[in-house]
């Protein structure tokens, strides 16, 4: 009965699908079908409208336009019970939002049912773990059916998930980012089991950007940048052709030239990030933006973190301007002249409440007011400058942070940073929510300052780390894999096959970018 | 035009109101408006002011202090311990109830913080501790002179004048201590929280506790401080209170805590803030002190007074969190 359905008719398709907030188009146009037995997977780097594609699915948002059809019937779910109802069922990215912590293994696989009210008013433990052990056994699962959920791995507490979805029997499964959080074993005991739901003629929607994950799963990619589907991709399937499509073909950086570093400012040695992964080295030097790029999950916020006193690396040590530098917390690394702009402004650079010239000041208050107290004038007087050096738009610098549009706030949160002179600048994802002219006017701003300091930045896309990079490192599995610099030799397709995982066997050890740059 | 409209009310509306509520009472009862009436509303919510001053900083980093009157009602019997059964002098007794409110505060601080108990809960446990712990030393007896002590002895302190002159005399023969007290602190602790680099930090905190940390605020030390302040203040207001009543009355602390908490959340609408500040808690004790001498004074029984308080409470607090926040957005 399940062979030869995967060249049937599809079970899911989209046709058509749009989908804005305000004046944001997230979603144009967007075409999908998925069959019986079938892995597609869907790639798409950040801002692609991967998670907005995956709520209309889920029921959780309604579409503007477009049209669905699962197993041949119009399909348009007003709530996620209804797309469950109808055969579709989701597994979110974030497990912990699909599980009652403090309930048992049992509790959480009955969920639904529970919570749907179909197991009546009394609540019988003895056929709770019956129905338990009945749905764990889709799986052939042998959970601790008794213990808290908290306290059972989080791989564990994904399959309790995942067998939850396919209590209620779906003709489609969606998985959006699966992997995100498990181990390499984890991973691949998932693996097996997405294998046996092909086989059991599941229609698999697999959204990832892992390439390790593609490689083992995919019957079939499709990708999807800026809310379009820009690529299909069928086998033999065309990796590096997939992530280019992805990201989109980058642009080069014209008119001003590529600028070489001065003198070294942070050097990194025989760094591990993870006690697994392999140690990398490296020297960023003043005068030079170093961007470093690579997939999301590969590690660049780890080694922002690792840098910025917020964590330690596995192993390895770090030297700032020659001397030895592990800082003990982010305080300790702001007074030694290493400055970040941490990625998601929303939750960790914009103080909601605090005006322009008050974000702008944060970091800097006990320099500016050794006796205590703050000097408004002088405060705004040094915001209306940062206002005018980032042309941030607004009425004026006493402007509520909730007033500017997205870009603005970037403008804000990078300008905090650009305010005081530091040894090292990091900006981690400092485009991300930002329009094409603010990126351009951040990306202006970190350059004409960059003389005397070194600067990272680190962005999933390339186009961004054209820009407004000199050098371009790239991130694979929590180590650098790749080093190159922008200007008339740089070679795109040898960077984009590092960030697809597919050079980088031997570690970059190379200590100086300089011959790299020369040979 | 209905927007200006609208930011005027949130702005002004408390104060409009303020000023309507004394002209009511003044044509009801001309009295209202004489100087010994006015001084008297000031002196009934200094005590409760102080309290709600020092919890107002706790609400400004997010947190909320449960335990302030207890810690009041704590200092209050330590002052009295300390004056009657120990015999010790005013300087000495002062400063020993104020570092024991600044020692409550760090245990506080260091519970939220370190033991990672969410506020509400750690300070209702410290505030069930302190209330058992403060019956102890006396035997859950009221401390004042010539007291039979557990021992069987008498006790031959007594409170010295100079202390009771904190909670009786009064300035120029109008301005009571405690009102002057309760004056400073709130300067103080305006001046502190709007115009110092710590009273920035402490309300980006509150906002945003990741982006200050990020920014470089040494996050825990703020907080801590802040319970530090919070019971500090508290331990002043059990002082005046000592010095009120002249004994360690075991249950004249009682009402403190839920009139200081009051004060301060109704703070929250004064000037639209929607958010604590140390000049809207002030008014908000102000608020309450009023009403409640304007309805005393139309002879109001007593005993609607509670009811009053706690629907100008959810009213202030309608107020602050619909509207205002309506209209950041």
């Amino acid at each position: 009965m399940i062979e030869g359905e995967a060249d049937e008719r599809p079970v899911l398709e989209i046709a058509g699908l749009e989908r804005a907030f305000g004046p944001n188009r997230v979603l144009k146009s967007v075409d999908l079908a998925v069959s019986a037995g079938e892995v597609l997977v869907l790639m798409g780097a950040n801002g692609a409208g991967k998670s907005t594609l995956v709520k209309i699915i889920a029921g959780v948002l309604v579409p503007g336009a477009g049209r669905m059809t699962l197993a041949g019937r119009p399909y348009s779910p007003a709530r996620p019970i209804n797309a469950v109802a109808a055969g579709l069922s989701v597994v979110h990215q974030q497990i912990n939002d699909a599980v009652a912590p403090d309930l048992s293994v049992a509790q959480n696989l009955l969920l639904d049912r529970l919570c749907s009210g179909r197991t009546g008013a009394l609540y019988s433990p003895r056929r709770a773990r019956r129905e338990a052990e009945a749905i764990q056994s889709i799986l052939g699962l042998s959970l601790p059916l008794d213990r808290a959920i908290g306290e059972i791995p989080l791989a564990d507490r994904q399959l309790v998930a995942i067998c939850r979805a396919l209590a209620e029997e779906p003709k489609v499964l969606v998985l959006d980012e699966p992997t995100s959080s498990l181990s390499q074993r984890e991973a691949e005991r998932l693996f097996g089991i997405v294998e046996m739901l092909k086989a059991r003629g599941v229609a698999i929607l697999y959204i990832t950007h892992r390439m390790s994950d593609i490689r083992r799963l995919a019957d079939r990619i499709v990708t999807l940048r800026d809310g379009r589907i820009t690529g299909e991709f069928r086998p033999p399937l065309d990796y590096e052709g997939a992530v280019t499509a992805m990201l989109g073909a980058p642009i080069q950086r014209d008119g001003e030239a590529t600028r070489t570093g001065t003198r070294p400012v942070l050097s990194l040695k025989d760094i591990r990030l993870k006690s697994w992964s392999r140690p990398f080295s490296f020297t960023l030097d003043a005068g030079e933006v170093t961007a470093i790029t690579g997939l999301v999950g590969t590690g660049k916020s780890r080694l922002a973190e690792v840098i910025f006193g917020l964590g330690r690396a596995a192993s390895g040590e770090m030297r700032l301007t020659g001397k030895p530098y592990s800082p003990r917390d982010c305080g300790a690394a702001i007074e030694a002249g290493v400055f970040m702009a941490a990625k998601d402004r929303a939750t960790s650079s914009i103080v909601p409440g605090f005006d322009i010239a008050r974000n702008l000041s944060l970091p800097f208050l006990s320099h500016r007011s050794p006796a205590g107290f703050v000097d408004r004038a002088d405060e705004r007087q040094r915001a209306r400058r940062t206002v005018a050096d980032l042309s941030i738009v607004c009425q004026s610098e006493t402007d509520d942070m909730a007033t500017l549009s997205g870009g603005n706030q970037q403008k804000v949160v990078v300008g905090r940073w650009l305010a005081e002179a530091s040894k090292l600048l990091i900006l981690d994802e400092p485009f991300q929510g930002v329009d094409i002219k603010a990126r351009g006017d951040i990306a202006r701003r970190l350059r004409e300052t960059a003389g005397d300091r070194a600067t990272l930045v680190l962005v999933s896309e390339i186009d961004e780390a054209l820009e407004v990079a000199d050098r371009i490192l790239v991130m694979s599995d929590h180590t650098i894999v790749g080093d190159h610099r922008t200007g008339p030799d740089f070679d795109l397709s040898r960077l984009l096959a590092e960030v697809a995982g597919e050079v980088g066997d031997a570690p970059l050890q190379s200590e100086h970018h300089l011959e790299s740059a020369a040979g | 035009m209905t927007l200006a409209v609208r930011d005027l009310s949130i702005r002004y509306g408390f104060f409009v109101l303020l000023v309507a509520l004394a002209l009511f009472f003044y044509v009801a009862q001309p009295a209202f408006m004489s100087v010994r009436s006015l001084v008297f509303v000031f002196q009934s919510v200094a005590i409760t002011a102080i309290l709600a001053l020092g919890v107002t900083g706790t609400l400004v980093v997010g947190g909320f202090d449960l335990s302030i009157g207890s810690v009041a009602a704590s200092s209050m019997m330590a002052a009295s311990y300390a004056m009657v059964i120990w015999g010790w002098g005013t300087t000495e007794t002062v400063l020993l109830c104020i570092g024991f409110g600044l020692l409550a505060g760090l245990l506080n601080g260091l519970i939220i913080v370190y033991g990672r108990v969410p506020d509400l809960l750690a300070t209702l446990g410290t505030m069930f501790l302190l209330l058992g712990l403060q019956l102890v030393p006396t035997a859950g007896r009221s401390i004042a002179r010539g007291m039979t002590l557990p021992d069987g002895t008498t006790a031959t302190g007594s409170f010295d004048p100079s202390f009771l002159a904190l909670g009786r005399a009064r300035l120029f023969d109008v301005l009571p201590v405690s009102v002057v007290v309760m004056l400073a602190l709130a300067v103080a602790i305006f001046v502190f929280l709007e115009f110092t680099r710590w009273g920035r930090v402490m309300y980006a905190i509150g906002s945003n506790e990741q982006a200050s940390r990020l920014a470089g605020a040494p996050v825990a030390r703020y907080k801590i401080a802040a319970y530090m302040i919070s019971g500090a203040f508290a331990s002043i207001g059990g002082i005046l209170l000592a010095a009120r009543v002249g004994r360690g009355d075991v249950s004249s602390g009682n009402n403190l805590l839920l009139d200081a908490v009051a004060a301060a959340l109704i703070g929250f609408a004064v000037l639209g803030a929607a958010k604590p500040n140390a000049f809207g808690t002030l008014i908000g004790a102000l608020f309450v002190g009023m009403l409640l001498q304007g309805l005393t004074m139309m002879n109001a029984p007593y005993y609607t007074q509670d009811a009053v308080k706690g629907g100008v409470l959810v009213f202030a607090l309608l107020f602050t969190f619909s509207l205002t926040r309506r209209a950041g957005r």
